[in-house]
Formats: structure tokens, C-alpha cells, sequence
């Protein structure tokens, strides 16, 4: 036996395929990070960011019949030379039409009712929780994220039943002899409808800022003899607020353009902008008109999203 | 405090009967005999025998399910990348700009994304011939494009809190960032994933107006089926439905929930 041989025994050697792809693919200037990122960006890019371009070129058009149904922004004449066309009476009829109005406010104004009653029911709730001994509350947390879980359209459905004149609340009331009340097809129904649907947006993010507060604080100020609502007045109210913002933000920039909520349990004098530009694309088919009131709504909702996203971020560094 | 009192656990328990009342009422009228949904008159389940004999139904939610399945896996996905791009990579040209694209489809009403969609479906088709028509490809694209938001603030979430030395470790070791990902954040962040998933899975098949926009002729999903019957009044088979919906929905949740539960002492031992 030689030991001649012991050399050319090769080191323990690892299969590293991705450390060569990787170095050639740098030598062309091509990184990790940029695999990464490539595919969430352009799908991304081209399905959300595009397309509200899309959206506000084609409010841009008229309704035309044919396909597809609007005109073209863009038309080459017979000299070959490139027109641009651009309609501005969809914004017009926005601004000069009391429809349009009218829903924009009542939208923005029920959107606002509902989402101050969400608050007001949720922040107790996230509060109990977050105050919850600890084996209790992982099960309450998620009894609240369980309806979010099941069919948005099934519980704004299930609380039709609820409410509708001879449902469950008008029989019990009925035990109690009092007269059914006429609860649906109104703007009262849709706060509830989203209030109820969307009670675990508010909860979870108020949860969040709730359970992180230091309790050394509460009982400083107990100490110092606040009595339990100031404490909570001066104390726990103005920790919440990053809480509260997000919360509120993430049920009204929806409520905004809610359109299942409104005509299932809303009357039709209930006005909401998705509604709206619902019957223009569905009923009326004028895809410029619909795309004009999308824009319009973008508008609305940006200053919330932007405020939100501020927020989320503040919270995230925590 | 207020937790000492008996204002917190009062409110506290309104507001969680207030969430779950309307759901039990239908589950309970949905074993009933009559077809006038309010008044009982016996328990039956014919309701279910009906839910099972109706083709259009039951092709629906064949239709649902495939879509919900597809685009929630391309969610997890992009999702997962994009997750790993915001915690991983603090500074790159255009974060804050990726960072508003991934967050926007969270909260963007559904009528806008909709509309949006469709609108560049037929602008693509005119101008690339594709996709040709509508129907299951382009609800698939429509609902990854949302549920990739949900997929990638779970997972942020999670990568965000683990303990980054275990990679450091690895890559100390001589792994590529590749491997360690796969050997070592994957299997860390698995149940991020796995109710990512399940996230993208349900929203994907609750989703009505999204699918309305840009669903075509021929395929309409579950909700858009459900919608149409509901808007005429209330119909004792979609209570059974909603029965059957709501109870795997539960036994979903509740196995997630045990999987993460299961997963956290090993991290405190970690």
C-alpha cells in the first residue's frame, strides 16, 4: 500500500450549481437582488401600475360602439401622420352632473359614519384582548380574524337574513311586542354591513399598538392618582393613535368604493361611488365614463393610502 | 384600568356575539325545513341534497376552487420575493416605489382593480393578441396580483423577527445566499407560508367584483353565482352553502392556527 494516494483524495467538496450561475450571470452585470426583485416587479408594474394608466388614458376616451367599446386615443390619418385624441367630457360630466356628486359625498359621509362606529366598537375589543390572560388570547384573536376568513359575500348575506323584516332581530323583538322595524334597504343596514364586515381590520392593527404598550405605565399613573379614564385619556388613548390610523384607514378606504354592501343591503336612494361606476360599466357600458369616476375615486382614496402607508411604516420599525 | 372593571369583558363579548350571531342563525336556518328562510318548521337537509343536484353550482365552485388554488401559489411566490426584497435588502433604487406597488392592491377599493384590469386585458388584446378573450386565465392574474399583497405582509412579518445569525451562520459556512435561503430561512418562514397561502387561497375564492370584471362568458365563479341568486332575495340553498363554506373555513383556520402555535416553542428553543 502506498500512502502516495492519500493527496488525491478530494477535499470534502460541496455541489455550489448556484455559486457558478451566479458568477456568470454577474460577470453581465446581473446581481442576485435583481432576480429577486424581477419577477414581483414586473408583475407588479404590469398588472397594478399600468393598468390605472390604463384607467386614466381610457377616461380620456368616448363611449363608441364596436370593439372595444371607446374611442381611440390614438389614430393615424391618411397622410400617416399620429393624432392624439383626448375627450375631457367624461371629467365634466363629473363635476356638472348632481349624480356623480352625490354619491362622491354620501360615499366619502357613510364611509366616515361607518368607519367611527367600527372604531368605537373595536377598540374595546382589541383593548380586552390585548388586556387578555395570555392562554386566552390567542383563541379571541382568532375568533376575530375567523369571519374575516369566511365569504365577505356570505356574511353581508347572512346579516341580510339578520335584519330584513321578518328576520331574526324583528322576531325576537316581536317576543318582546315590540314592532318590527324596518331596518333594511337602508343607510342604517350598510353601516352595519360594514361595520361588521370589516370589524377585524380595526381590531387587529389597534391590537397590535395595544398589546405592545409598557403596563409599568398604567400603573405610574396610578400611582400618581389618575383614576382609570384619565389614565386612559392621557396614557393608553394617545399611544393608540398610530392604532387607531391605520385601523380606521383600513376600513374606510374601502368602505369608499364597497359596492357588495350597498346593494345587497342599502335601499336605492343608498349612493355609493363603486355602485356607480359599477351600473356605468355593467348597465350602462360606457368604459370611458366608468374609468373617469375610477380616476375621480383614486383621487379621493389617496391621501388615505398615503397616510396609511406613513403609519405602517412607523409601526413596523417599532 | 378598565380591565379591572366590567366595562372591557362586556363590550368585549357584545361585539364578538355581534360578529358571530348572523353566521349561527344561518347555519342553524340553513337545516331548515321550509323555504321561508325565517320561520322554522323542522329540521331537513335538503337543502344540501338540492346544493349537490344544482350543475351550475357545482361547476362554479370547480371553477373557484382551480382559480383559487393557481393564484394563490403564484402569490406565495411573488409574495415571498418581494417579502424578502423589503427586509432583506434595505436600500435599492425604487424600494419606495416597490414598497407602494406591493402594500396599494391591500387596500385599493375592488371596483378600481377591476375595472383597471379588464381595461388592460382588451388594451393588450387589441394590441398583442393576448390574452384572447376572457374567462379563468385572467381571473387567475387578477387575484394572484391582489393576493401577492396579503402573501408578502405575512411573510414580511415573519422574516422580519427571526433571528438573522442563523443565516449569517450558514453563509459563514460557505452556502450561497441560495442555499442558505432554501436550507435555512425556508424552512424558518414555512408557516408564514403556509397561511400565506391559505390567505390568498380564501380571499381568491371570496372575491366577487374583481372576478365580475374581468371573468368572460362561461366562467363564472362561485361568488358571481352566489351574487345572482342572493340579489333576488334570500334562498335557503345558499344557506347550506354558506354552512359548508364557513365550516371547512373554520377547520382551515383552526389547523393554521395550531401550525403556528406548534411552531413557536421550537423558535424559544432556537
Amino acid at each position: 500500500m502506498s500512502t502516495t494516494h492519500e493527496p488525491t483524495i478530494p477535499p470534502p467538496r460541496r455541489l455550489r450549481p448556484w455559486n457558478a450561475v451566479e458568477r456568470r450571470l454577474a460577470r453581465v452585470g446581473i446581481t442576485g437582488r435583481m432576480l429577486v426583485l424581477a419577477a414581483p416587479v414586473l408583475w407588479l408594474l404590469v398588472f397594478f401600475l399600468v393598468p390605472l394608466a390604463v384607467v386614466f388614458g381610457i377616461s380620456l376616451a368616448t363611449k363608441q360602439f364596436g370593439r372595444p367599446p371607446y374611442s381611440p386615443l390614438l389614430t393615424t390619418t391618411e397622410e400617416g401622420t399620429v393624432q392624439l385624441t383626448l375627450h375631457l367630457s367624461n371629467y365634466i360630466r363629473l363635476f356638472t352632473d348632481n349624480l356623480y356628486v352625490a354619491a362622491y359625498l354620501s360615499s366619502i359621509r357613510i364611509a366616515f359614519i361607518a368607519t367611527v362606529i367600527t372604531l368605537l366598537v373595536g377598540y374595546p375589543m382589541a383593548y380586552a384582548i390585548a388586556r387578555a390572560p395570555d392562554k386566552w388570547r390567542n383563541v379571541l384573536l382568532m375568533l376575530v380574524v375567523l369571519p374575516f376568513f369566511t365569504s365577505f359575500l356570505l356574511r353581508v348575506y347572512a346579516l341580510s337574513g339578520f335584519m330584513r323584516g321578518n328576520g331574526v332581530i324583528n322576531q325576537v323583538l316581536g317576543i318582546f311586542g315590540i314592532p318590527p322595524l324596518a331596518m333594511m334597504q337602508t343607510d342604517f343596514a350598510v353601516y352595519v354591513g360594514i361595520v361588521y364586515t370589516y370589524l377585524p381590520f380595526m381590531i387587529l392593527p389597534l391590537y397590535t399598538t395595544l398589546v405592545k404598550l409598557d403596563t409599568s405605565l398604567f400603573e405610574a399613573a396610578a400611582d400618581l392618582g389618575a383614576r382609570p379614564l384619565r389614565t386612559f385619556l392621557s396614557v393608553t388613548l394617545p399611544l393608540s393613535i398610530p392604532g387607531i390610523i391605520a385601523g380606521s384607514m383600513l376600513v374606510f378606504i374601502p368602505a369608499i368604493g364597497e359596492f357588495v354592501i350597498p346593494s345587497l343591503l342599502g335601499g336605492p336612494e343608498t349612493l355609493m361611488i363603486g355602485r356607480v361606476l359599477w351600473d356605468e360599466f355593467f348597465s350602462a357600458a360606457n368604459w370611458p365614463r366608468a374609468a373617469s369616476v375610477a380616476v375621480a375615486m383614486l383621487v379621493v382614496v389617496v391621501v388615505p393610502i398615503m397616510l396609511l402607508q406613513r403609519v405602517q411604516g412607523a409601526m413596523v420599525e417599532k | 384600568m378598565f380591565s379591572r372593571g366590567w366595562f372591557l369583558p362586556i363590550a368585549a363579548a357584545l361585539g364578538f356575539s355581534f360578529l358571530y350571531a348572523p353566521i349561527v342563525s344561518l347555519v342553524i336556518f340553513s337545516f331548515n325545513e321550509s323555504s321561508l328562510v325565517t320561520v322554522w318548521s323542522g329540521f331537513s337537509t335538503k337543502w344540501y341534497g338540492a346544493l349537490f343536484n344544482d350543475p351550475q353550482l357545482l361547476g362554479a365552485a370547480w371553477l373557484s376552487l382551480q382559480i383559487a388554488a393557481l393564484s394563490a401559489t403564484i402569490a406565495l411566490v411573488l409574495g415571498t420575493l418581494a417579502a424578502v426584497a423589503l427586509v432583506r435588502f434595505r436600500r435599492f433604487r425604487g424600494r419606495t416605489l416597490f414598497s407602494g406597488m406591493v402594500s396599494a392592491p391591500l387596500v385599493m377599493p375592488d371596483v378600481i382593480t377591476g375595472l383597471s384590469l379588464l381595461l388592460l386585458f382588451v388594451a393588450m388584446e387589441g394590441l398583442l393578441g393576448w390574452p384572447q378573450g376572457r374567462g379563468m386565465l385572467t381571473i387567475v392574474i387578477a387575484h394572484a396580483t391582489f393576493c401577492t399583497a396579503y402573501v408578502c405582509v405575512v411573510v414580511q412579518s415573519r422574516l422580519s423577527d427571526f433571528d438573522r445569525s442563523l443565516e449569517e451562520a450558514a453563509m459563514d459556512l460557505g452556502a450561497s445566499p441560495v442555499r442558505t435561503f432554501f436550507d435555512v430561512t425556508l424552512p424558518i418562514i414555512a408557516p408564514a407560508l403556509i397561511s400565506g397561502w391559505l390567505l390568498g387561497f380564501t380571499l381568491s375564492l371570496d372575491d366577487l367584483v374583481i372576478a365580475s370584471f374581468v371573468s368572460g362568458p362561461g366562467s363564472s365563479t362561485l361568488p358571481m353565482v352566489i351574487f345572482s341568486k342572493v340579489r333576488l332575495g334570500v334562498s335557503p340553498d345558499v344557506n347550506a352553502l354558506a354552512t359548508i363554506i364557513v365550516g371547512i373555513v373554520a377547520l382551515g383556520v383552526l389547523a393554521a392556527t395550531l401550525i403556528q402555535l406548534r411552531s413557536k416553542p421550537k423558535k424559544a428553543r432556537a
